[in-house]
């Protein structure tokens, strides 16, 4: 990636960050809850008119519209994403003690994935129309159409409630609390996923160079492996990134089923709570690290292919 | 009649699949008929009794049967569906025709737009937008909306900016065509057919996409019968009477599987070409 075109996406992530934030700040602002109140009913106190004034005073709350926004974007970009009303603790803090839990579980499932899904999608690509493509083919329009809670639940049921091999709720950070949500996560991923490691494996087979190769009577085994593969690592990184946007996003149904301690399932409370400082800081987050990560893999093309390097 | 014949044999997974879909609409309409009891009736003495012929799908803990609650969550499940995609076929299209013709300052602004919502996973941000605006369904089919219409967009965008040039364009500018003309007489009919597919095949995850939200509690509220409110009561009841998450559960397999298969072979009929 050339400098111009590094910078150009910089720019457009910092675009993107403002608009999603003032379309975060936006929401929160004319929602119909009252966060003076929240707050004070999560604390359990019945407080008077006249303090409810004064706290909106002290939190900038009767201030104009575009004046908050920015007071507000100025603090985040001080590291300052405001204080939680139901737990009474910076933003930040809670957050930075939820990441490592939800980037675990995301890291886990996609693992996960990938052992599913690349043999499956080069097994299906070089066999196919046989039987194992049809097979590999309707497991994964399977995947699709189950809803994840739906995976989840019933594993739980299957290997907690029936067969009692893990805790339906177990405590601390174990491997155990990380299976079965991790697992959940990469079977729907992993049926999308095998389906496009199929389609960009077809797409290099016939390409012309594979015919020749065929021709010139190089064994099966090296085509795949030294031709093959390399060539269609490239669309498969980015959809391993774009991926991670529905991953990230479908962390808060399982983590909520598997009452994980992942970011996710904070922020799903922290909406019922009307706790909109850390919805808030929430949506950014993801935000850029999603972000990030793609643009750490449109970085990564130069390094997987010379062709881009020279291009940029 | 003989037109039809030869389209159902020329098309006989297109035609199998449109009659399961249409069995479900069937379903989802014929509620009143199909379902054994009232899905709102709560009799607490027959409370979370397991499957019997008396009750199909057993019932929950409310004593309301489980299998009328499950026919009817059709009626919920689906409408919510099928207006979603409504939504982001109709809204997205016209912006992105809008876009794709008029260029300039009026397409900067719907791609920037579109832009942004596409760099960020949507199902976070639908569920913020959610639970913010209040948990009921309203709600939910607006959030996903707002998170799901720019794909159209971009879609009818491009096949608007493929034809944008050509001279039959130019040729009913100059005659004075009315730009509306021009844009639901020529613009429209060529960016139909892909989008309608498009449509079609999105069903089931916009459907998915609902269950999810209602299931989280950002959706449908109770006691209204949708699946992934339902599953999501049936999970304290997990040991005792797993019945409540399967078949609320099977529902939505079944009803995404159908309509997920049905997408595909509208794919196969419309494009010849893949």
């Amino acid at each position: 990636m050339k400098k111009g075109a590094l910078l150009k996406r910089l720019l457009q992530i910092v675009i993107v960050l403002i608009g999603i934030s003032f379309l975060t700040f936006l929401l929160t602002y004319i929602s119909p809850g009252d966060p003076v109140t929240a707050m004070y009913s999560a604390s359990g106190v019945t407080p008077s008119e006249e303090l409810m004034e004064q706290t909106r005073e002290a939190l900038g709350l009767n201030k104009p519209f575009i004046v908050q926004y920015f007071n507000w974007v100025w603090n985040c970009l001080h590291g300052d994403f405001g204080t939680s009303y139901a737990y009474n603790k910076p933003v930040l803090t809670l957050m930075m003690a939820r990441l490592w839990p939800t980037l675990k579980l995301a890291l886990c499932s996609l693992v996960l994935m990938l052992i599913i899904s690349i043999p499956l999608g080069i097994l299906s690509a070089t066999h196919q129309g046989g039987p194992i493509d049809y097979f590999v083919r309707g497991f994964t329009f399977l995947g699709v159409s189950m809803p994840n809670f739906w995976v989840g639940l019933l594993l739980m049921l299957v290997f907690c409630v029936k067969l009692g091999w893990l805790p339906v709720v177990s405590s601390g950070q174990g491997l155990d609390k990380l299976i079965l949500p991790s697992v959940t996560l990469a079977i729907a991923m992993a049926s999308k996923y095998t389906r496009q490691v199929r389609t960009a494996f077809l797409e290099e087979l016939n390409q012309d160079y594979v015919v020749g190769a065929r021709c010139r009577g190089i064994k099966e085994s090296t085509i795949l492996w030294k031709h093959v593969l390399p060539n269609s690592i490239l669309p498969l990184v980015t959809m391993l990134g774009l991926s991670l946007g529905s991953l990230l996003g479908g962390t808060s149904v399982v983590e909520v089923i598997f009452s994980y301690p992942g970011l996710g399932n904070m922020a799903v409370t922290a909406i019922s709570s009307m706790d909109y400082n850390l919805v808030q800081g929430y949506v950014l987050w993801i935000a850029l690290i999603y972000m990030v990560i793609n643009l750490v893999v449109d970085i990564s093309y130069g390094f997987l292919d010379p062709r881009m390097r020279e291009k940029g | 009649m003989a037109k039809l014949k030869a389209f159902v044999k020329k098309n006989p997974s297109f035609t199998v699949f449109c009659l399961l879909a249409l069995d479900i609409i069937l379903i989802a309409i014929l509620a009143p008929v199909i379902a054994t009891h009232d899905p709102y009736e709560a009799v607490l003495a027959d409370a979370v009794q397991a499957p019997s012929a008396e009750h199909w799908f057993g019932t929950d803990k409310m004593g309301r049967d489980l299998f009328s609650r499950v026919i009817y969550g059709a009626r919920t499940s689906l409408s919510a569906a099928l207006i979603l995609v409504a939504i982001i076929v109709v809204v997205g299209t016209t912006l992105g025709i809008i876009a794709g013709y008029f260029g300039g300052i009026v397409d900067a602004v719907i791609m920037r737009f579109s832009d942004m919502m596409i760099s960020f996973p949507g199902m976070v941000l639908a569920i913020a937008v959610a639970g913010i605006l209040g948990a009921n369904m309203r709600n939910a089919i607006i959030a996903i909306a707002i998170v799901s219409w720019t794909k159209y967009a971009r879609l009818s965008r491009s096949l608007v900016l493929k034809i944008r040039n050509r001279d039959y364009i130019a040729a009913a500018q100059l005659t004075g065509s009315k730009t509306t003309y021009i844009l639901w007489k020529y613009m429209l009919p060529n960016a139909l057919p892909t989008i309608l597919i498009t449509g079609a095949t999105d069903i089931g995850s916009m459907m998915l996409e609902i269950a999810g939200l209602s299931f989280l509690g950002f959706g449908a509220q109770s006691p209204t019968a949708e699946w992934g409110l339902m599953l999501n009561e049936g999970r304290a009841y997990m040991t005792a009477a797993p019945w409540l998450m399967i078949f609320p559960g099977l529902a939505i397999f079944i009803t995404v599987v159908v309509f997920n298969l049905l997408g595909d072979s509208l794919r196969d009929v419309l494009d010849p070409r893949s």
